[in-house]
């Protein structure tokens, strides 16, 4: 089947589309988060008020003891938003909730984007680097809408997830490759599977190294207010974030789920370099950065459980991590040369 | 262990220790970093030759220090074999931990059941016995349980679940051992050829047949599978209207063995030929041309050589070697030539604007004398540049031919470009544990799953008689790792002991069990 030119220009146009929609859902992200000034005081004070939905068992009344021995800092009640106690003030929540319906219409317009890619080349829409940031980018922004659903009072962070969403739209359009069919290296299933879930692992990962910036930030907060510091650099960007101990639990889920995946994505790869190349593991530089961001995050998940290494060391190794995986995301495939070159920038 | 002397013992601890691990893994992605920016004489030798041309002795230290071949270093493979004896150290103290683990019931519970972040209490009318047969019927199916009776008189439940965490742990790390025992076995016992091959020729699995044949140490000669690709009947390459590529595929007819009988399959980029013992890929591929040579007063002589493709539009380069009737007589021929597939002609040269077939042509650089004087080996794709350089072969014609055409040597002789075929790179790998390989990756991700789903977490239930009033049922729980949702499996836990204690109908409030605190409904 030939390619429709049609139907790929049109994907183009919906790309276009989403990529404006988003920029309206950061606009009304940095909105709430700029009006959102609550909570800023209660933060300050180590005395947190559990909220309801997640109270548990204690919420019926007063048992004694319950939550005191709690999971650590600040924080002693619910894993999430126990940091911001209230909501913002009504013009806040109506950028927050204006922002929410831009990504989701934005997510919609990307995901038929996609699919019509999809159908215009008649195969996987993920063939080129083009493509494959597209669906990096949708994968990330389908897991933060997920975890609004979860999690609605992590709204406010919308803005630290879409603004490298958004930079990823513009990524990909520098590296606009036309609609065309694959070479014959390309033509195998495992392009479906293996790319599927490397994208959908790095569009995980990539929440998670979001979320561990936060962390960051906002446990350097916390040792600061600890000390009687209110002031500094972060301090205002700190003091709205959650505690420090949800942020910390939250990066560390997405990666234990998102670790898993990756690591199948790599055996798939294996799987298919055997069949297309006659080896499965030939220390490729792709391979090889492969390799070492499995290896750092492997390191994450070992540090969580080692004395001394937990907090603040641990949440750099993610960030390692993550910076590997993205070193071989855009400097492997366009600076140094291997046999995957799929990225059709030449 | 306590046999060992103690700084061997204290070195031992040491290695197997989470931070070792830590430290080792970092050193792993440390190790391998430079593998993948410095060019790898595995990969690509003659790249590593021209970084060590430019960069002088910086490379030469390079070199000796084994960044060439950092997956073959000395120091890649300490880190790797430290991790391995770290590994190993580390599981079997594991294994056996869990194994008791599996046999032991749960611990006994806290004194103090308020004290854990988890916790509730609830009264009943119904004797403590009775409260402890029933919270343990709750809890069966899904928790490992057992009831103690405290000295105080108290009956106190103790139930553990998640122990598939620790077991998905353990299969992984044993799963990554064995892949890694297993990927350095395949190092050894692996071997791979490739072979340039025309067109209406063929090869056997034999390591002197090819043009290049890697084995591991422990590869016997008996370990090579008896196959033969008798003829490569036809390359045929397809590409798209935009010029992409759209297929390659060889045709081969192939036999097994002394006196298999011949079969026939197509071998594609995605789709090796696999046979027992051995697998044969189609790894590239470019044109042959074919020139007839006809020296006055003989028979011609017909030759083709394949060409080496220069750019994606195969504009390619090559030579044809006919050797004189003896070296006195000095008149052997060299030519030295270009194909191109599609031609463009600018100013003389010749260069090929697409990778099909259309209209090709050979441009022909005629060289006459000694080819080889010495008989030493030569590359089959250029004249010998120093004998061009010493005089002893000399450039007596140049011409642009198309296909028929031919040209006049000074001496009478005649060439001609009479066609092309097509080459297909073919090659055979044989690494006999990858099928173990695949069932260790299999188990790695299943324990992963396992290992990064399912949580740790105890709960115990403590029932006193209290004289004069209502039986107290406190509940405490704990989860250990990270802790999921475990506050709401608690608050769950606790309703349904709740609702177990007053079987039927909902009861109305503060009938038999009245809460205190516990559940929300
Ligand atoms: C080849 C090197 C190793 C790799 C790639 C590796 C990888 C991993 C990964 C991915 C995890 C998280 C998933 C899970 O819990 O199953 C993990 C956990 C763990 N590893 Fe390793 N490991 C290695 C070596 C070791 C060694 C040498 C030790 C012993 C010191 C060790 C002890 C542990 C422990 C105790 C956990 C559980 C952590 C937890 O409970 O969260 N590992 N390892």
């Amino acid at each position: 089947m030939a390619i429709d030119s049609g139907l790929a220009s049109f994907s183009e146009t919906l790309w276009t589309a989403a990529t404006g929609t988003y920029l309206l859902a950061v606009v009304g992200y940095t909105g709430e988060y700029a009006f959102g000034k609550t909570g800023r005081i209660a933060d300050t004070s180590p005395a947190v008020v559990r909220e309801p939905a997640m109270a548990g068992v204690s919420s019926g009344g007063s048992v004694a003891g319950h939550g005191s021995t709690g999971y650590g800092s600040t924080s002693t009640g619910s894993p999430y938003g126990a940091g911001r106690v209230q909501r913002g003030s009504d013009a806040s929540r109506r950028w927050g909730v204006a922002a929410v319906a831009f990504t989701i219409l934005g997510a919609l317009f990307h995901l038929a984007s996609v699919a019509i890619r999809g159908i215009a080349v008649d195969r996987v829409p993920w063939g080129n680097m083009y493509e494959f940031t597209l669906v990096v980018a949708l994968v990330a922004t389908l897991a933060w809408l997920g975890t609004l659903v979860k999690m609605p009072q992590l709204r406010y962070l919308g803005l630290f997830v879409m603004m490298p969403v958004l930079l990823l739209m513009f990524l990909a359009g520098t590296f606009y490759t036309k609609a065309s069919k694959l070479v014959p290296a390309l033509q195998s299933y495992w392009l479906a599977i293996h790319v599927s879930s490397i994208a959908t692992a790095e569009g995980i990962l990539l929440t998670s190294a979001a979320i561990t910036a936060m962390y960051l930030v906002r446990s350097r907060f916390e040792r600061r207010s600890a000390a009687g510091i209110t002031t500094g650099r972060f301090a205002g960007v700190g003091s709205r974030l959650p505690a420090s101990a949800s942020l910390d639990k939250a990066a560390y889920r997405t990666v234990a789920f998102a670790f898993p995946i990756y690591t199948a994505g790599v055996i798939f790869g294996a799987i298919w370099a055997e069949a297309a190349w006659g080896r499965y593991w030939g220390w490729d530089p792709k391979e090889t950065w492969a390799f070492v961001a499995w290896v750092v995050y492997a390191m994450y998940l070992h540090a969580r459980a080692t004395a001394g290494w937990k907090g603040n060391r641990a949440a750099f190794i993610n960030l390692f991590g993550f910076a590997a995986m993205t070193f071989n995301f855009f400097v492997v495939n366009i600076v140094i040369s291997g046999l995957h070159s799929y990225a059709g920038l030449n | 262990m306590s046999l060992l002397p103690r700084p061997v013992r204290t070195l031992w601890r040491r290695l197997t220790s989470m931070r070792t691990a830590l430290v080792l893994l970092f050193l792993l992605a440390l190790a391998s970093v430079p593998g993948s920016l410095l060019p790898q004489r595995p990969l690509n030798p003659t790249k590593v030759d021209s970084y060590l041309a430019t960069h002088g002795s910086w490379g030469r230290l390079l070199d000796r220090i084994g960044a060439f071949d950092v997956f073959g270093s000395i120091w890649f493979s300490a880190v790797y074999l430290l991790l391995f004896a770290s590994l190993i150290g580390c599981l079997i103290p594991r294994i056996s931990v869990y194994a008791r683990a599996l046999r032991n019931k749960p611990i006994k519970a806290p004194r103090h059941l308020d004290r854990l972040a988890e916790n509730g209490e609830l009264t009943s009318e119904l004797p403590a016995s009775e409260v402890a047969a029933r919270v343990t019927r709750t809890l069966r199916p899904r928790w490992r349980t057992i009831a103690r009776t405290e000295d105080s008189g108290a009956i106190a439940v103790s139930a553990e679940k998640g122990y598939s965490r620790e077991a998905g742990n353990l299969i992984f790390h044993v799963s990554l051992l064995v892949a890694l025992v297993l990927i350095a076995g395949g190092k050894l016992l692996s071997y791979q050829g490739s072979i340039v091959t025309t067109e209406g020729t063929g090869f056997c699995n034999r390591p002197l047949s090819y043009d290049a044949f890697h084995s591991g140490r422990w590869v016997s000669p008996g370990a090579i599978a008896p196959l033969c690709i008798d003829n490569l009947n036809s390359f045929t390459a397809t590409y798209r209207a935009d010029g992409s590529p759209a297929e390659f595929k060889a045709d081969v007819t192939y036999s097994e063995g002394l006196d298999g009988a011949p079969r026939h399959d197509v071998i594609t980029v995605n789709h090796p030929l696999r046979r027992e013992g051995a697998r044969v890929y189609l790894i590239n591929h470019g044109f042959s041309p074919t020139v007839t040579v006809t020296r006055p007063g003989r028979a011609p002589i017909t030759d083709t050589e394949a060409f080496l493709p220069a750019d994606t539009f195969y504009t390619s380069e090559g030579a044809f070697k006919f050797a004189g009737k003896d070296v006195t007589a000095n008149n052997d021929i060299g030519l030295s030539a270009i194909f191109a597939p599609t031609p463009l002609i600018s100013k003389g040269v010749v260069t090929s604007i697409a990778p099909t077939v259309s209209k090709p042509v050979l441009a022909v650089l005629a060289y006459q004398g000694l080819l080889n004087p010495e008989g030493a080996p030569q590359s089959v794709y250029t004249l010998d540049p120093t004998q061009i350089a010493t005089g002893e072969l000399k450039r007596v014609a140049a011409k642009n031919l198309s296909m028929g055409q031919s040209m006049a040597l000074p001496d009478g002789t005649v060439v001609k470009f009479t066609g092309y075929k097509e080459w297909a790179t073919l090659q055979v790998s044989h690494d006999p544990t990858q099928t173990a390989l695949l069932v260790a990756a299999i188990l790695m991700v299943t324990g992963l799953l396992g290992s990064l789903t399912v949580r740790r977490r105890r709960v115990w239930v403590r029932i006193t008689e209290q004289p004069g009033a209502r039986t107290l049922v406190s509940v405490g729980g704990l989860a250990r790792n990270d802790s999921g949702n475990f506050p709401a499996e608690f608050e769950t836990i606790v309703a349904s002991v709740q609702s177990s204690l007053h079987p039927g109908a909902q009861p109305p409030v503060a009938s038999t069990a009245e809460k205190i605190g516990a559940g929300r409904n």
